[in-house]
């Protein structure tokens, strides 16, 4: 029997390959470059939907519609959920972090279709591009990042089918995506590597991928119809023409209940990665983890129609859909008992890194909590399309997915550039950012239950002063933005050295130098069959040894 | 120390359950009560309430306990300690959120059979063949809910919802009335038939605790008894277009006979016009 190891194909592929700085705006087929591509075009388009949600939250400043045009207020909102869906937290915990981190985890010296891969990522400008831009040209799409039908069919047809074409573009750049990692993983395993000792984020993206391979082109060929509906006067989901438009909420949930776990599922996989290496503990329950990553797979799959608990749809199938999706629960339950029990009598470094993730598991308690009485009909019927919702949903992407992804740059931000970040400014960066979410997300729970519909740009006068509340969270919230920035910045031109291991860490991706070179290793790629071996009183049999630098 | 650790678990549980069930009577979470259905919702909301505090608070306090008391300290070097996993303590925290999320799950179902959300709406669907050739009515609440609180003996009152961009038109068969505001005597159960004209919109009055999408395409129907007095607001809670924020109406719940005196002020009287 022979074993293959990864070829070293040093010096033969960088022929047409640019290097320096000019490689992250090439079409580079290093994953590394892909990854960090990735990242940093995801956060300019979070920070104009930053812009948009202040935009928003300036409107919510009064009662009436005084600041935004209606219609103008309806575009803000529509591009605000699909930019930060679409091109933030998508593109960065899968495309951003798989990117980078699969091939180290898997002992590969890139993802099995590189050239694939780089189309994938520039897929993503252009859509961006055309969606902001059609604000400015025709007016942009108007009717939610849901686009329910009729009024997607009735609002102004230039900014919805640009709207359309965007949002396909980025479903097929997250397919690629999908495709590579779910193939990387499965195959370009070094030899001796078994499933059951990859690092958790490994199984993260393979649950992640197979939810997106399965789901998003349900929402293609859905978007298309509707874009048939919208040129060519056909009546698919047109009940003036006899078309049936649960039929499309059905379809377009089919895909974004899941895409829920497209943003969180990652997110699972990095926190796991880096509360062990800060805790200086294994991670707890490394099996139970996996099986519950999988049971959260196959139960997000069947969820979709608890957003239509007030749509008209059948009993037995809001029963069906109550008892499903409360049952997600028991396995994030699973995950997040175990991290806890992972930070239990560990050695913990308070820093940046550990206190986003342990800010990430208190919002998404929060979150979770919420959304267990959300999935039960008759609270849902109440609070169905209210800030209720509002503040649910944002404690699970911001709450959960972007405080880990703030999170994985403290910790991955030395093996990405070779410099460390500024602590003081990482909590000062984390303490804003905390209370400033919280200040204005939680009273929005009170806003839904007591009557003040989402997607608004006027309501009840009696809501004022909480909204105002809530606008200054906002407000904290963009402000955290700064400390962040010039940390990234100034870190990167005059930040201490890091080294090739500056936590100490034992996954693969710390094996190397920082920042690792073009094919990972100068070597043989290391065999890493305990990713989370840390504790007193252990031999790393198996394990390279920690310091290498 | 095993006792010590048990007794503080077991005190602090006690104090964050009391604690839950003390903010869930003192804070003013809900709006007012006003239809049969509002006190079996504000019951649920009570549990759930109570069962998210202890949660919340449990992990929270566990979190930031370990990063007090299990913070590297300086000079501190080394590990902390090689537990992998814990195969009893694992089992505990699948089964208890399974029994928890099971309770939850029947508990609700049985609010939602007492608010007759489980009734099926097609049964009477030969009612309204006029108006629905599949013979399908779509809703959420069916009629039970009346039965439940006795309202059995009042006849319900049938008003015909058209909802369009941007505004709720209320039409009194009994009456022929077209009003832009919903009058209803308390005590009385009302069944709405909505209707859109253009794009999906949704019937919500926090203080009834109901919501039903009005669906172009698709008559729907939902049922309540208003029980307290008041002027309540209608909000469109389903994004409409520009003006779905001021897609708003009132429902106005009268004493029996004031709702008598308004209907005959506001009822097309033939004999008059001709």
């Amino acid at each position: 029997m022979s074993i293959s190891f990864p070829p070293t194909t040093e010096n033969n592929s960088n022929s047409l390959q640019p290097t320096g700085w000019l490689r992250f705006i090439s079409f580079s087929l290093d994953h590394k470059v892909i990854g960090l591509q990735y990242l940093v075009c995801g956060f300019i388009f979070y920070l104009i939907g930053g812009i948009l949600a202040g935009a928003i939250r300036i409107e919510l400043l009064s009662p009436i519609s005084d600041f935004l045009a209606r219609d103008v207020y309806n575009q803000v909102l529509t591009l605000h959920g699909t930019i930060m869906i679409f091109l933030w937290i998508v593109p960065v915990v899968n495309g951003a972090f798989g990117n980078y981190l699969i091939p180290f985890y898997v002992g590969a010296r890139d993802m099995a279709f590189p050239r694939l891969n780089a189309v994938a990522f520039w897929m993503i400008p252009p859509a961006g591009l055309m969606l902001i831009t059609s604000y400015f040209i025709n007016g942009a799409a108007q009717s939610g990042w849901t686009a329910y039908p009729p009024l997607s069919i009735t609002t102004p047809a230039a900014g919805q089918i640009v709207w359309i074409v965007s949002v396909l573009l980025l479903g097929g750049s997250s397919i690629f995506g999908g495709i590579n990692f779910i193939a990387t993983i499965l195959k370009l395993r070094r030899p001796g590597l078994k499933l059951m000792q990859l690092p958790m984020y490994c199984w993260a993206m393979l649950g992640t991928s197979i939810l997106v391979v399965l789901s998003t082109p349900v929402l293609a060929g859905t978007l298309i119809l509707l874009s048939f509906d919208i040129v060519a006067h056909t009546g698919f989901f047109n009940p003036a023409l006899g078309g049936n438009v649960i039929v499309y909420q059905h379809l377009f949930w089919f895909y974004s209940h899941p895409a829920v776990y497209i943003m969180v599922l990652p997110a699972f996989g990095l926190v796991s990665e880096i509360l062990p290496v800060h805790s200086r503990k294994p991670l707890f329950g490394y099996t139970t983890m996996v099986y519950s990553i999988m049971g959260i797979v196959v139960l997000g799959l069947i969820v979709w129609a608890h957003h239509m608990f007030t749509s008209g749809t059948p009993p037995w199938m809001r029963l069906f859909f109550t008892i499903a999706t409360s049952f997600i629960a028991v396995p994030t339950g699973i995950k997040f008992f175990n991290w806890v029990a992972t930070l239990w009598g560990g050695r913990i470094s308070i820093n940046s890194a550990i206190l986003f993730s342990c800010g990430f598991i208190v919002n998404f308690v929060l979150g979770g909590i919420t959304g267990v009485a959300l999935a039960q009909v008759p609270f849902d019927i109440h609070v169905h399309d209210t800030y209720f919702v509002v503040a649910h949903f944002h404690y699970i992407v911001y709450g959960g997915s972007v405080f880990v992804i703030f999170s994985s740059i403290y910790h991955w931000y030395p093996k990405f550039t070779g410099k460390m970040l500024d602590e003081k400014l990482g909590i000062i960066h984390f303490a804003l950012t905390f209370i400033g979410f919280n200040l204005c997300f939680a009273p929005q729970h009170w806003l839904g239950l007591n009557g003040m519909p989402r997607r608004v740009a006027e309501y009840d006068p009696q809501f004022t002063l909480i909204n105002q509340i809530s606008s200054v969270g906002a407000l904290l919230m963009a402000l955290s933005t700064l400390p962040f920035l010039w940390n990234i910045i100034y870190s990167f031109l005059k930040g201490e050295t890091a080294g090739n291991n500056p936590w100490h860490a034992l996954t693969p991706e710390w094996l190397t130098t920082s920042p690792p070179p073009v094919e990972n290793w100068p070597g043989e790629a290391p065999l890493v069959i305990k990713p989370y071996g840390y504790g007193e009183n252990r031999s790393d049999e198996g394990n390279p040894p920690l310091n290498q630098d | 120390m095993l006792q010590k650790t048990a007794i503080y678990t077991i005190s602090i549980s006690l104090l964050v359950i009391i604690g839950g069930i003390w903010a869930e009577d003192n804070l003013n979470l809900l709006p007012v009560i006003a239809s049969s259905n509002a006190p079996i919702y504000d019951e649920l909301f009570k549990v759930l309430f109570v069962i998210g505090i202890i949660l919340f608070v449990g992990i929270t306090g566990l979190i930031i306990y370990s990063l007090i008391r299990f913070r590297k300290k300086p000079g501190q070097l080394g590990d902390g300690m090689a537990i992998e996993d814990n195969l009893p303590l694992e089992i505990f925290w699948t089964a208890v959120p399974a029994i928890v999320v099971l309770f939850v799950g029947l508990y609700s179902y049985d609010i939602y059979e007492r608010m007759g959300g489980m009734q099926s709406l097609s049964s009477n669907s030969h009612d309204h063949q006029s108006m629905n050739s599949e013979g399908r009515v779509w809703g959420g609440i069916g009629l039970t809910s009346q039965k439940a609180t006795g309202g059995n003996s009042l006849p319900k009152i049938d008003v015909d919802v058209t909802a369009l961009q941007f505004a709720f038109l209320f039409n009194y068969p009994e009456g022929e009335i077209v009003s832009g505001e919903l009058h209803v005597p308390r005590g009385q159960p009302v069944s709405l038939k909505m209707e859109s004209k253009d794009v999906i919109h949704a019937f919500w009055v926090p203080e009834f605790r109901l919501k039903q999408d009005i669906i172009p395409g698709q008559p729907t129907v939902i049922n309540f008894t208003p029980t307290k007095t008041g002027r309540y607001p209608i909000i469109c809670a389903e994004l409409c277009g520009p003006y779905h924020g001021g897609m708003r109406s009132t429902v106005v719940v009268e004493e029996p006979e004031e709702y008598q005196t308004w209907l005959k002020e506001n009822s097309k009287q033939p004999e008059m016009e001709l």
